[in-house]
């Protein structure tokens, strides 16, 4: 009790604290008001000096969230602006367009009158990326599987790590690597196919080269395998102990446990990356562009996996040299955009399906 | 240093759960003080409220007053950081920063308030330092990382942390729960010391420890899950412990209950 | 395998259907395993046996190939490996902070609240975007609108879009693990909340703060497609960031590609592709270096 209550407090004044001294709080703080009235506890009312609290100038505070507060922002503006700016400057020339931009199969951009769809685009675009999802969920479903029930730890860690190691690859090296490597190898194979499927119009004859849709979707496969993979490892391995322990004790073998504890546990996750994973795929610009043969101005519609074809993006990226007029430009722009409102919704559903999965669990 | 904590009809909401009500008591300088009684009573909660560390837990607020010899901690332009400089915590779990050195550790809050003075920076720590009875076994290693200290010494780091801006009042939020019986040893006998100079308030689970270092006991009880806490007694701790006013302290106390 | 007493219990394997199926999925599942190797095996193999000679040359990482025509041999990367490296720091000088203070915001500020949800499923679609489309918006944007030409710069700001997704979730993820415990301990020092998160909260989490900068360095120095809208490619060397030709890696690999087999210069894409290979993978590798050094890792 032998503490002086009057005047300055001790630790907060300047002449005795270091934190005033030589802190970023030296500025004169406005002394909080003096108040005098009686304590419950002593019954005193003998006024009393106040400890100062006050506000201490917090700049820092208010800069630091408006900083933080601004980047958050400015991410959401900067999706908000592409969607705006490709369809500012695609919409002029949408307007010019004299053929039907959605069904149409042209391209003529160059001269005064614009001539443009995306109907062919559209058709390579979402062919590629759909067989190459069908090819690569199945095995990335296996690899993790692999990985998270199968395989010792030994083996398990270097597996994760090589298949994160793809993902690592440039896409360009993809291009280069299926074009000069994996489309020779896979010749005989679409030969096969078409031969003995060929009525199917997605498996007609098409081009001999290894230039082909079907090429381009066996290497998006490999390019998206390793994020699917790397998804479903991980809610594989979220999968709840007592589910696993439960159906093993009543004597399932471990497929029989997968099926009834890991597979459905890990259902939403799955699905949820292989959409990711397909936004991916719709999206892959030069590897598509080094492997895919462009077909001849004006031929025939060819729906197969064996023709070559154009992509959007290798569509934007072979014309990339060549964007010289503002109506031109706004062509290839608005294919873009079309593009991006795909990927969009793609990752949208991803995000609400995986969002889904784990309110339930 | 130390200062005198009047705590008046004070109630603890978060958000809308009422979580202690009507409290007021009074803490006297360079004495000690535990809370005691059982899990969810809102002693943690009120000892965090003499700080206004509650106000991390979005939606937590405070009715009535707490004065530090005479302010209003929760009057309108008070600053709750300023509060925390003055009103010192040490936390149940030792929870030194993991990327600092036992120096910087102990330095953080100077530094961290922009003392740079190298000066002053060496003598704070070794006095904080000293005062935690711990500068014998780390001087030869200050440099070394500080999570790789033992269980009691991390929290005696913590302590010399807390005391290292030179608080006026030192919280304790079950600051031996997680430490084996000699290292709580070590920190009872601290807390016997630190209230050579400072205002200590611990809240412990442990009733013996209650005993050993406090000279004022509060005893809370809450009437049901769901209900708010309540300040049952407050008392000298040999009061509490030998002849309480209250049926539920001595029942609490006598281990018939809790 | 039976135990004999009143009741008998065997522990026999499970029978006939039962046991083809478990044995069925094991060697599909492993199958699969096998499968996912293959590629990077075959890519690296290619790469390594098409491109070796030409790296350990002479002169590969020192000079440029300025004056070299494709039926020449000679010449190096360097041009190119600067142009790589300029173009995606000066991304990661824009990107980094945006995603880092994003982050901040997520966990530091608006954690649970609605404009984190917001903000967070943006960053979702953002991961999302292609980088063409990228490429072109900062076409439409710097080069249509603002009527700038084309330059490293607007380059490097495309990919900043990519580069942002990555840097903000790493930290994110990261600044997740860092215990609650931790910002009391400062707040009960009277430490202000901004000098906690700058000096005690960051620091915590910067491994892992630093491997999703280097992972994000890693996927923005392998990207094609806006160097190819934005930049135009040049065999010589270039420092300045505002100049309208610039050579990258990925560039003098696609600008060789269509060259006649057997010719140097189409060695030479060989060479630039191993070359980037190298760097990527090796930004991969320090990635995991520092993610192991964690201090965060035990929680």
């Amino acid at each position: 009790m032998s503490v002086t209550r009057t005047g300055n407090t001790e630790a907060l004044d300047p002449e005795q604290s270091p934190l005033e001294q030589h802190g970023d709080v030296s500025t004169p703080m406005p002394k909080l008001q003096v108040r005098s009235r009686p304590t419950v506890a002593t019954g005193t009312s003998e006024p009393r000096t106040g400890v100062r609290l006050a506000k201490i100038r917090r700049t820092g505070d208010r800069v630091f969230f408006g900083m933080s507060t601004g980047s958050g922002v400015l991410i959401v503006l900067l999706v908000v602006f592409v969607g705006v700016f490709l369809l500012a400057l695609a919409l002029p020339s949408l307007l010019a367009n004299q053929a039907n931009f959605l069904t149409s199969r042209e391209w003529t951009v160059s001269g005064s009158e614009l001539r443009f769809g995306i109907a062919g685009l559209l058709w390579t675009t979402v062919l590629s990326s759909v067989v190459a999802m069908a090819i690569a969920v199945p095995i990335a479903i296996g690899v993790a599987l692999f990985i998270t029930q199968y395989a010792p730890r030994r083996v398990a860690g270097p597996l994760a790590f090589t298949v994160d190691l793809l993902a690592a690859v440039p896409s360009i090296i993809f291009g280069l690597w299926g074009i000069a490597v994996l489309g020779p190898l896979l010749v005989p194979t679409s030969d096969w196919l078409s031969s003995r499927l060929g009525f199917i119009p997605i498996f007609a004859p098409g081009i001999r080269s290894p230039g082909t849709v079907f090429v381009v979707s066996v290497v998006l496969a490999i390019m998206i395998l390793p994020i699917v993979t790397a998804i479903s490892r991980d809610v594989f391995t979220q999968t709840p102990r007592d589910h696993v322990e439960a159906a093993l004790s009543l004597g399932a073998t471990r497929w029989e446990m997968i099926r009834t504890a890991v597979l459905p546990y890990g259902r939403s996750g799955v699905i949820s990356a292989s959409m990711l994973g397909l936004g991916r795929a719709l999206g892959e610009t030069v590897a598509v562009m080094i492997i895919l043969s462009k077909p001849a101005d004006n031929s025939g519609f060819a729906p197969s996996l064996f023709a070559g074809g154009e992509t959007f993006a290798s569509k934007i990226a072979n014309n990339a040299a060549e964007f010289d007029t503002p109506s031109k430009t706004g062509a290839f722009i608005a294919s873009g955009l079309v593009l991006f409102i795909v990927t969009f919704a793609v990752n949208a559903v991803a995000r609400i399906i995986s969002d889904r999965g784990h309110a339930r669990s | 240093m130390a200062k005198r904590i009047d705590v008046n009809n004070v109630d603890i909401f978060y958000g809308n759960f009422h979580a202690v009500a009507e409290v007021s008591m009074t803490v006297e300088p360079r004495t000690v003080t535990s809370f005691i009684g059982p899990s969810g009573c809102g002693k943690s909660t009120l000892l965090r409220t003499l700080n206004r560390m509650h106000e991390v837990i979005p939606g937590a607020h405070v009715k009535g007053s707490v004065q530090l010899d005479g302010t209003d901690l929760y009057a309108p332009g008070v600053d709750p950081v300023a509060v925390r400089r003055v009103v010192g915590m040490v936390f149940q779990r030792p929870n030194p920063f993991p990327s600092m050195s036992i120096f910087d550790n102990v330095a953080a809050g100077l530094r961290l308030n922009g003392v740079k003075n190298k000066g002053v920076l060496t003598e704070a720590v070794e006095r904080s330092l000293v005062a935690a009875n711990l500068w014998n076994e780390v001087k030869d290693r200050l440099g070394k990382a500080g999570i790789g200290l033992s269980g009691g010494q991390q929290q005696r780091l913590c302590i010399a942390r807390a005391i290292a801006v030179e608080p006026q009042v030192i919280l304790m939020d079950e600051p031996c729960s997680a430490l084996d019986p000699i290292s709580t040893l070590a920190i009872e006998d601290l807390i016997g010391e630190l209230k050579e100079k400072y205002t200590v308030v611990i809240v412990t689970h442990n009733m013996q420890q209650a005993a050993r270092v406090s000279d004022q006991t509060a005893f809370f009880n809450l009437a049901a899950q769901g209900k708010p806490g309540k300040l049952i007694e407050i008392g000298s701790t040999e009061k509490i412990f030998s002849n309480p006013d209250e049926k539920a302290t001595e029942d609490y106390i006598t281990g018939r209950f809790g | 395998m039976s135990v004999t007493s009143t009741d008998q219990v065997t522990f026999t394997r499970p029978s006939g259907a039962r046991a083809v199926k478990n044995s069925l999925a094991t060697v599909c599942v492993s199958l699969a395993a096998v499968l996912a190797i293959i590629p990077l095996v075959s890519i690296l193999y290619s790469v390594i046996s098409k491109g070796f000679s030409l790296i350990v040359s002479s002169g590969w990482w020192t000079l440029s190939q300025r004056g070299i025509t494709p039926r020449r041999e000679g010449g190096g990367i360097y041009h190119a490996v600067v142009g790589t490296v300029e173009i995606a720091l000066i991304c990661a000088l824009i990107a980094v902070p945006i995603g880092v203070l994003g982050a901040i915001f997520l966990i530091e500020y608006a954690r649970g609240k609605k404009a984190a949800r917001i903000v967070s499923f943006t960053v979702d679609i953002l991961s999302g975007v292609p980088s063409i489309v990228a490429a072109l918006f900062i076409y439409a944007l710097f080069i249509t609108i603002f009527g700038w030409g084309r330059s490293a710069i607007a380059t490097s700001c495309a990919l900043v879009l990519l580069m942002l997704p990555t840097v903000l979730r790493s930290t994110e993820e990261m600044l997740k693990l860092v215990p609650d415990s931790l910002r009391e301990a400062a707040y009960a020092l009277g430490v202000p909340k901004w000098k906690t998160i700058l000096r005690v909260t960051v620091p915590t989490a910067f491994s892992g703060i630093s491997t999703g900068i280097v992972l994000g360095l890693a996927r923005v120095m392998g990207e094609t497609a806006p160097l190819l809208i934005l930049v135009a490619y040049g065999q010589g060397i270039n420092y300045s960031p505002t100049s309208d030709v610039m050579a990258a890696l990925p560039t003098m690999i696609n600008s060789g590609r269509d060259q006649a087999q057997q010719m140097p210069g189409y060695e030479r894409v060989w060479g630039a592709a191993l070359s980037l290979i190298l760097i990527v993978m090796a930004l991969n590798l320090l990635a995991r270096a520092i993610a192991r050094m964690s201090k965060l890792r035990e929680k």
